[in-house]
């Protein structure tokens, strides 16, 4: 006899939420004509995740904790997370609604009749709503899956609209559909990896629940074991774009529609970063001889390469990702870490680089010339004669990232680092502090770029933001200003909801 | 609330305000920088007035929470040797806004921006001299390079971005070695007692030999990058040269003590084994920075690279001072880092009028100013002496009790640091000799003497510079407690032969 399980709904319904609000998305998209979709879509995706939100504080001081038969935990670090992601999303979103940004029919070839008159009729599809849904419940689930299989389901659930969502560009498409296809293969392989090494520990462990695989360790062939936590490790470290397995994020980053690359900057790395931290911190924690110091060498190597390559780049976006290379590399030393002051530090981290780079790749939305968008450096020169206030705004943000104090990146860095050196691993503080001052160099000097170079003749200009970009910008700096003063209440709150339950 | 937190905080509502003036009016904008600041500085004097001499703990005391996670705190107080430098600071910033009426505009951005940027960095200086609380002073420590980098990068001339980027650099590479190393002091901190950063307490910490010789370095570094000693100072004839004359006052005057006062507070305070092993050592590159700065004087061509490594020469016998462990030397060197900046404040600020009224920078081409532009010239003569430690002047009584103090323990470096007041006669007499007088160079002949606004701006510096050649007193009475606290608690007795005092 066949006994349904009992999912416990209440404790799914944030990610439920999402997903129905992705479901009813696709209907209009199929059903309702083109001149109301892009208003009615943008609601649905704004009114399911404040649902979500809502549903998240719900929960938040519940006592069950595992739904769905076990293969997820509503812990509070989960719970920290997911909050995390949703808010990131209500920014992501405003932004992704200037729809400009996107090609109006995706299918269309690019340079073709089809992609010209699509344009010209303004027959702009909206289906990048119900794609951004869909992912947002996949980073949402990949943060609170416990077993592998879920984390694997998560893991796709979340990539596939991804790869796509890459190739949507509306301007240099066929270096956007570039990105997309490369995206989409690595991330093919990174995924069959991470199955692989999920095999493994299967084999290891007789069980894929990440507490099981903790509660066998010691039992059997520690090879086994090992290989295991290298390939779902090497999956992970793909996401999070880690060295070796960073070459996609440049290109990625630039060729992708910029409000895309936002999102994919801060949510991506919250949800990769909160599996790691969970699979790290629960699944692998018996076994932390083997891999703590493997993941120690590629957090150093990451921290370095990120900051090194970063001062060759002349792209802003392809800068920002060599930044956000180097900022892996500062996390992966809180999950070395492997306390509870390393997770909460962790926690900080994700939110506060989250707004910090929503804002940075919203603001560079709105640097064009007549041809679109302009990421070219040289071009920027000057830009602070030109318009001071957004010139400042990224400037701030830039010291942010370089981690100046009275910023949030500088708040996080300690907290990263302090948690580093009381695990004992004094070598990641000296390296960090190290790549710090490099990544330094290359931040400030896209300041001198702004400020102190004069601007030239086919110099850019910034446009009047639509108010949707403006309500995410300004909230996303007033954020990142907030955690820089006053970190104390998202600081005290990582630190109560720094706990993983097995 | 208490009257530092006050002092601290009126610079940054003056800028508020003046960000409220449009930036057209700039006589009103200079006029309000200059009643503000002048305001703050008579103030400040207060905070002197009610100081308790006779005590050596921190005053004015004031603790509030601020990261609690971390247990940060807004934590305030001054003994002797932060309130000299906060006066210090306070005194010269009018000087400077009111010396610097021309030289605000001719910037990237005008008067405007340049004076909220004044203001903000004078709220730092007071927060990083007030801080008892690391963390904050490290927060201040390196929030207030920001100012400094925009003010160079804009309103200073020549390769001004690269000198403006090579500066920050520095300074943030030597902030994060110093970064690391209080992450160390706080995690030992709450393996010890705590979780705090809490100075008085942290000082208590047992840490062993190893960890606090490099967590020492870590600070050292820092503050030698920021001082700047021999080998690490390679940036500030950069930065000086770069500078608008107001800026390089700042930097020079009231900056660059911040890395001689973190010596004191935090390197000797917190790691006094360490700071035995590394004395020798310090010492070394200190009488290096001596001699080397000296020389490297005599062969500029340039006023601001003169004054810059006048400078290096300088905090060469601030930092043998302070590494002396006697109490003369310690007295000295904090009286030192006064006199210094009211010197270095005198020639820059002189150096500056003349170098806007000939368009040159370069020593050769002035010649006979004593003739044509005379209180200009004599003004800079009086700046000039006071650098050579000329008695009668103020310099002259830090420089002696630095090389007393000096002598009694390591008498081989006061010899050889004695050299360097040699080397000081031919560094600033040959430049005085080529620029004030002989022949007057074609080009000088219509240079204008000071203003009334100048004369304003000068006199009291000059004043400063006579009085406390004569009766330092006041000003050594409020540091010689604190200097005598600080030598002892770091385990060291004077030396038998003790010099008169």
């Amino acid at each position: 006899m066949l006994i349904a399980p009992s999912l416990t709904y209440s404790l799914l319904a944030p990610i439920l939420i999402v997903l129905a609000g992705a479901l009813i998305g696709v209907l209009v998209e199929a059903f309702l004509g083109k001149t109301h979709r892009p208003a009615i879509q943008l609601t649905i995706s704004i009114g399911s995740l404040l649902l979500a939100l809502q549903q998240l504080w719900q929960i938040r001081d519940s006592s069950s904790l595992t739904a769905a038969v076990n293969s997820v935990t509503i812990d509070k670090a989960g719970i920290f997370l997911q909050a995390t992601i949703v808010l990131l999303s209500l920014a992501a979103v405003l932004l992704i609604a200037d729809q400009e940004n996107f090609v109006a029919q995706a299918s269309a070839i690019p340079g073709s009749i089809e992609e010209r008159s699509a344009l010209e009729q303004k027959n702009q599809q909206t289906e990048i709503f119900p794609l951004f849904l869909f992912a947002v419940a996949g980073m949402m689930l990949f943060t609170i899956a416990s077993d592998l299989i879920t984390l694997f389901v998560a893991l796709e659930v979340f990539s596939l609209p991804l790869y796509l969502l890459a190739g949507l560009s509306r301007r240099r498409r066929l270096l956007s559909q570039e990105a997309a296809l490369k995206y989409f293969l690595l991330g093919a392989y990174s995924s069959a990896f991470f199955l692989f090494g999920s095999a493994f520990l299967y084999g290891y462990s007789g069980t894929i629940s990440l507490s099981g695989i903790s509660a066998a360790a010691g039992n059997g062939n520690d090879i086994f074991l090992l290989i295991g936590i290298i390939f779902v490790s090497v999956g992970l470290l793909f996401k999070i774009s880690a060295v070796p397995f960073h070459s996609w994020t440049p290109d990625v980053y630039q060729g992708a529609p910029t409000p895309i690359t936002g999102f994919m900057a801060a949510c991506t790395k919250v949800a990769a970063f909160g599996a790691i931290l969970r699979i790290f911190y629960i699944g692998f924690a018996q076994s932390q001889t083997q891999w703590r110091p493997i993941i120690t060498v590629i957090a150093i190597i990451t921290m370095l390469f990120g900051s090194l390559v970063a001062i060759a780049q002349r792209d802003v976006k392809r800068m920002l990702a060599y930044s956000s290379i180097a900022h892996a590399g500062f996390l992966l030393s809180g999950v070395v870490a492997l306390n509870k002051d390393g997770l909460a530090a962790s926690l900080f981290y994700l939110f506060a680089y989250g707004f910090a780079t929503l804002a940075a790749f919203g603001i560079i939305t709105l640097i064009r010339d007549s041809t679109g968008e302009v990421t070219d450096l040289n071009r920027w020169v000057g830009l602070g004669r030109k318009s001071p206030l957004v010139s400042a705004a990224f400037a701030f943000l830039l010291l942010s990232f370089a981690g100046i104090p009275l910023t949030a990146g500088f708040v996080g860095k300690f907290a990263i680092f302090s948690a580093a050196y009381k695990s004992g691993n004094i070598s990641l503080v000296v390296v960090g502090v190290l790549a710090s001052a490099i990544a330094a160099f290359f931040y400030i000097r896209v300041i001198i770029m702004i400020f102190f170079t004069d601007p030239v003749n086919n110099s850019v200009s910034v446009i009047i933001p639509s108010i949707k970009s403006k309500v995410s910008i300004v909230a996303s700096m007033i954020i990142s200003i907030a955690l820089g003063i006053a970190p104390s209440l998202v600081l005290t709150t990582a630190s109560n909801f720094a706990n993983f339950v097995k | 609330m208490s009257l530092l937190t006050v002092i601290g905080l009126l610079p940054l509502i003056s800028a508020l305000l003046i960000a409220a003036i449009p930036s057209k009016s700039t006589g009103l904008i200079k006029r309000a920088t200059f009643i503000a600041t002048s305001l703050i500085a008579i103030i400040s004097i207060s905070l002197a007035t009610g100081f308790d001499k006779t005590s050596t703990g921190m005053q004015y005391v004031q603790s509030n929470p601020w990261i609690s996670s971390f247990n940060i705190n807004y934590a305030v107080g001054i003994d002797g040797i932060s309130l000299v430098l906060i006066l210090l600071s306070t005194i010269l910033v009018p000087i400077v806004v009111l010396a610097t009426w021309p030289e605000a505009d001719g910037g990237r951005w005008g008067a405007k921006v340049f004076y909220i940027l004044i203001l903000i960095l004078e709220t730092m200086m007071i927060g990083v001299f007030a801080a008892t609380d690391l963390f904050l002073f490290y927060v201040f420590f390196e929030a207030m390079l920001i100012p400094v980098y925009f003010l160079i990068g804009g309103f200073g001339s020549g390769n001004k971005s690269a000198a403006a980027m090579k500066f920050l650099l520095y300074s943030l590479f030597g902030g994060l070695l110093m970064l690391a190393s209080i992450i160390g002091v706080y995690v030992i901190a709450g393996n010890q007692i705590g979780a705090t950063f809490d100075l008085a307490k942290l000082a208590t910490l047992q840490i062993d030999n190893k960890t606090e010789n490099l967590l020492f370095l870590g600070f050292f570094i820092a503050f030698a990058i920021k001082a700047p000693l021999w080998p690490f100072h390679t940036w500030l004839p950069d930065a000086a040269k770069a500078a608008s004359p107001g800026t390089s006052v700042l930097l020079l005057g009231v900056l660059d003590k911040v890395g001689t006062y973190g010596m004191i507070r935090f390197c000797i305070e917190l790691f006094p084994d360490a700071s035995k092993t590394f004395t020798p050592l310090i010492i070394t590159l200190a009488v290096i920075s001596i001699i080397y700065g000296a020389f490297m004087a005599i062969g500029q061509r340039d006023i601001k690279g003169l004054i810059a490594f006048t400078s290096i020469s300088h905090f060469g016998f601030i930092t043998m001072g302070i590494f002396a462990m006697t109490t003369q030397g310690m007295s000295g060197a904090n009286l030192y880092m006064v006199n210094h900046g009211f010197s270095t404040a005198a020639l820059f600020l002189i150096a500056g009028w003349m170098m806007m009224r000939r368009g040159s920078s370069v020593i050769s081409d002035f010649g006979g100013l004593q003739r044509v532009t005379p209180i200009m010239a004599w003004t800079f003569f009086i700046a000039g002496m006071s650098s050579l430690a000329l008695p009668g002047l103020s310099s002259f009584v830090s420089e002696f009790l630095v090389l007393v103090g000096t002598y009694t323990r390591y008498p081989v470096a006061a010899v050889i640091g004695t050299l360097g007041i040699v080397l000081a006669a031919l560094y600033i007499l040959i430049p005085i000799q080529k620029t004030l007088h002989g022949p007057i160079i074609d080009g000088n002949e219509k240079l204008t003497d000071l203003s009334l606004r100048e004369k304003i701006a000068i006199a009291p510096v000059i004043l400063v510079i006579v009085v406390m050649g004569f009766y330092p007193k006041p000003v050594l009475d409020l540091i010689n407690p604190t200097a005598e606290k600080v030598v002892t608690k770091a385990g060291f007795t004077d030396p038998a032969a003790k010099v008169g005092k």
